[in-house]
């Protein structure tokens, strides 16, 4: 059964609409992330399903009740604040036990449910300290305890790890990860964090200018970009975009020449492709590789070596000007301002027409 | 090194300097000699002649200083709970972003910037029983008004009253500073806690105010323990004494009676009592409010 619907959610602030028509539907126990540049609306979307926030038109509905009208801690939903927001005069045992003694959850339950949360979350040891007393990332974890002991139906994360460092970010990930798999409830995350969202996710909701770009499993947002906005923010470094004019012939699949007059084989469909109108071809780094003249699909005039240990990033330009990012292996003995051979596979080749809309090679048979 | 390390301290002291020649002039000289004026016997001729601890026993002794003492403490008492409750629910009703709050926000603090006389006088108009608003508006539903100014219980609470609508506008401030300090995120997370509006408050709010609220104690009990110009002008310490407050007292001994070591005596009485209740105030208080910082 369907846990959270939204659906044609629409919000603005005066004059500026933020949410323009987005609906999505979520499944039972899943883990879906809110990704998008800032100011894209992600964390006026989600306060909207906590009730936070107002809407101007739309519905949500969470196992099937609608709830868009409900106070929000009535909604059976928890969150998880960017800065925690925990109550500061509080012990974190009283922090998390608020919430269920405001709703008459007796004593004993309270307790059982604050200790299961503490041990999981291993934070045992502090249940009695005030929150000014511990670190970031102690508090993080009683603010995730707070949401838990709610046993709520949807789990609502707003950026729950951009205030941590590096390695506590990927412990709290996997910790994330593994308390995901424990408890019965539906997970949103905002982050703007890909690498997140990829590796949490079963979901990625790509959120711009004010609706939803695209819903999918992570490798399919990466693999079948449905526009040129996904296929550039989904991805580091960004995919290349460049203009190419298809090549009249009668092949299976669409066959493009880039502003260089290096021509390209790709997989996708002719018959897919919008008849006239401008097209632009997009290639990841990893579908363009140096390689000696022989080989070469074109030739580009270096600009800049990212050597990132295991493999080198290469970003280079076109004969007609065009920049294009490639990929060497770790070794690479490519250097600045030299002139190298290009093999573009043109299997993994992305096209777009005018509307942006992306095609994409036929799904390879499993 | 050593002779290095002095000069630093001495230039130091140098920055200091303006201020604690001012500190030195204006407040500790006067309260030392005024504490040796308090053991002399001293007219307006001729020097003083040291009495020891005279006019201390002269004073424990003298009822209406008592009466003075007893008036002032039940005088704090009446304002500084009411205009502290006061104080804070103004400050929660105007604390938001509205037009409407921002000009009562003004309106209420505007009482703060008039000078006593003027507070008085306003209050006079009100509360005087024959020809004032609460006398004319009791006449007129055919009620008894109530003596404000010259019965003894009810004078005092025309002082209160009267102080009370002067000072509040300062308090509120301090609570309304307060307030802005709690982050709006800490609210949103109640409000999923499902806290109704009351625990809101109480577990969230006022913990948070707690400080504030301390301050605002403390500076208006050791305010109002020095309560003097409205009781001077509006009762004149009447009836019967039952309005005269400590500065009153030590006023009419000094220019008065020109008993100007008596008076500085009482003078040192009352500041011994403001140190010593405000002191209590802040160690009772703040002790076991620690850890809280942060979020
Ligand atoms: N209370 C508000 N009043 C007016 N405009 C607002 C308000 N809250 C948000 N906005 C606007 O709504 C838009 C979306 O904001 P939102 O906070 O949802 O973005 P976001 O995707 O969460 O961004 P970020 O990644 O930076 O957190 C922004 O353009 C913002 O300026
Ligand atoms: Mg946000």
């Amino acid at each position: 059964m369907a846990s959270l619907e939204l659906s044609d959610i629409r919000k603005s602030y005066g004059a500026t609409a933020v949410l323009d028509g987005v609906s999505l539907t979520m499944e039972a126990r899943e883990f879906i992330a809110f990704l998008g540049p800032s100011g894209s609306g992600k964390s006026t979307l989600l306060r909207i399903i906590a009730g936070l926030e107002t809407l101007d038109g739309g519905e949500v509905r969470l196992d099937g009740r609608r709830i868009d009208q409900v106070p929000p801690g009535d909604r059976g939903v928890a969150m998880v604040f960017q800065h925690y927001a925990l109550y500061p005069h509080m012990s974190v045992r009283e922090n998390m036990a608020f919430g269920l003694r405001n709703v008459g959850v007796p004593r004993d339950e309270i307790e059982r449910r604050v200790a299961d949360a503490a041990r999981v979350l291993e934070i045992e040891v502090h249940l009695d300290k005030k929150p000014g007393q511990m670190s970031g990332g102690q508090r993080q974890r009683v603010a995730i305890g707070r949401a838990i002991v709610k046993h709520p139906k949807l789990f609502l994360l707003d950026e729950p790890l951009s205030n941590l460092d590096a390695a506590l970010r990927m412990r709290t990930r996997i910790e994330l990860a593994q308390i995901r798999s424990r408890v019965d409830a539906a997970f949103i995350m905002v982050t703007h964090d890909q690498a997140e969202a990829m590796t949490l996710a079963d979901r990625i909701v790509v959120m711009n200018d004010r609706k939803i770009q695209q819903v999918g499993p992570p490798m399919e947002i990466y693999s079948r970009p449905a526009n040129t906005f996904v296929a550039r923010f989904v991805g580091s470094p960004a995919m290349t975009l460049a203009p190419v004019e298809l090549v009249p012939d009668d092949g299976l699949y669409a066959r493009v020449r880039l502003g260089d007059g290096a021509e390209i084989e790709t997989r996708v469909p002719r018959s897919e492709l919008p008849a006239g109108g401008t097209l632009q071809i997009g290639l990841r780094p990893e579908s363009v590789a140096v390689a000696a003249n022989g080989a070469a699909t074109t030739q580009a005039k270096v600009e800049l070596v990212e050597r990132l240990g295991e493999r080198t990033l290469v970003y280079a330009r076109l004969s007609d000007n065009r920049a294009i990012t490639a990929e060497d292996e770790g070794y690479s003995r490519v250097n600045v301002g030299d002139t190298v051979g290009l093999r573009i596979d043109g299997a993994a080749a992305h096209l777009f027409d005018a509307e942006e809309r992306g095609y994409h090679a036929e799904a390879r048979p499993e | 090194m050593r002779g290095g390390a002095d000069r630093r301290d001495w230039s130091g002291l140098l920055f200091v300097l303006p201020f604690l020649t001012a500190y030195l002039i204006i407040l500790i000289y006067p309260l030392l000699s005024g504490m040796a004026l308090s053991f002399q016997r001293v007219d307006l001729f001729g020097g003083g002649r040291f009495v020891g601890f005279d006019n201390y026993a002269r004073l424990f002794a003298d009822e209406t200083f008592v009466r003075s003492v007893l008036n002032t403490f039940a005088l704090a008492l009446m304002i500084v709970p009411l205009l502290t409750v006061i104080a804070l629910s103004l400050a929660l009703a105007l604390n938001r972003a509205t037009r409407g709050a921002a000009v009562f926000r003004g309106v209420f603090f505007s009482s703060s910037v008039l000078s006593v006389t003027i507070v008085t006088l306003i209050w006079r108009f009100v509360l005087a029983p024959d020809a004032g608003l609460l006398g004319e508006t009791a006449q007129a539903i055919g009620a008894e008004p109530i003596p404000f100014l010259s019965h003894p219980t009810w004078s005092l609470w025309a002082l209160a009253i009267t102080t009370i609508w002067w000072s509040v506008g300062l308090p509120m401030m301090l609570f309304l500073a307060g307030l802005q300090q709690i982050p709006g995120d800490v609210y949103e997370a109640a409000a999923l806690d499902r806290a109704s509006r009351w625990t809101t408050f109480w577990r969230v709010t006022l913990p948070a105010l707690r400080r504030t609220l301390v301050l605002v104690v403390m500076l208006q009990t050791a305010a109002q323990l020095q309560i003097f110009g409205q009781a001077q002008l509006l009762t004149g310490g009447g009836p019967g004494g039952s309005t005269r407050t400590m500065v009153l007292f030590i006023f009419e001994s000094a220019f008065a009676r020109w008993e100007l070591g008596y008076a500085t005596a009482a003078a040192e009485i009352l500041f011994l009592l403001i140190v010593l209740i405000t002191l209590t105030q802040y160690v009772t208080t703040m002790r076991a409010s620690e850890g809280e910082d942060g979020r």
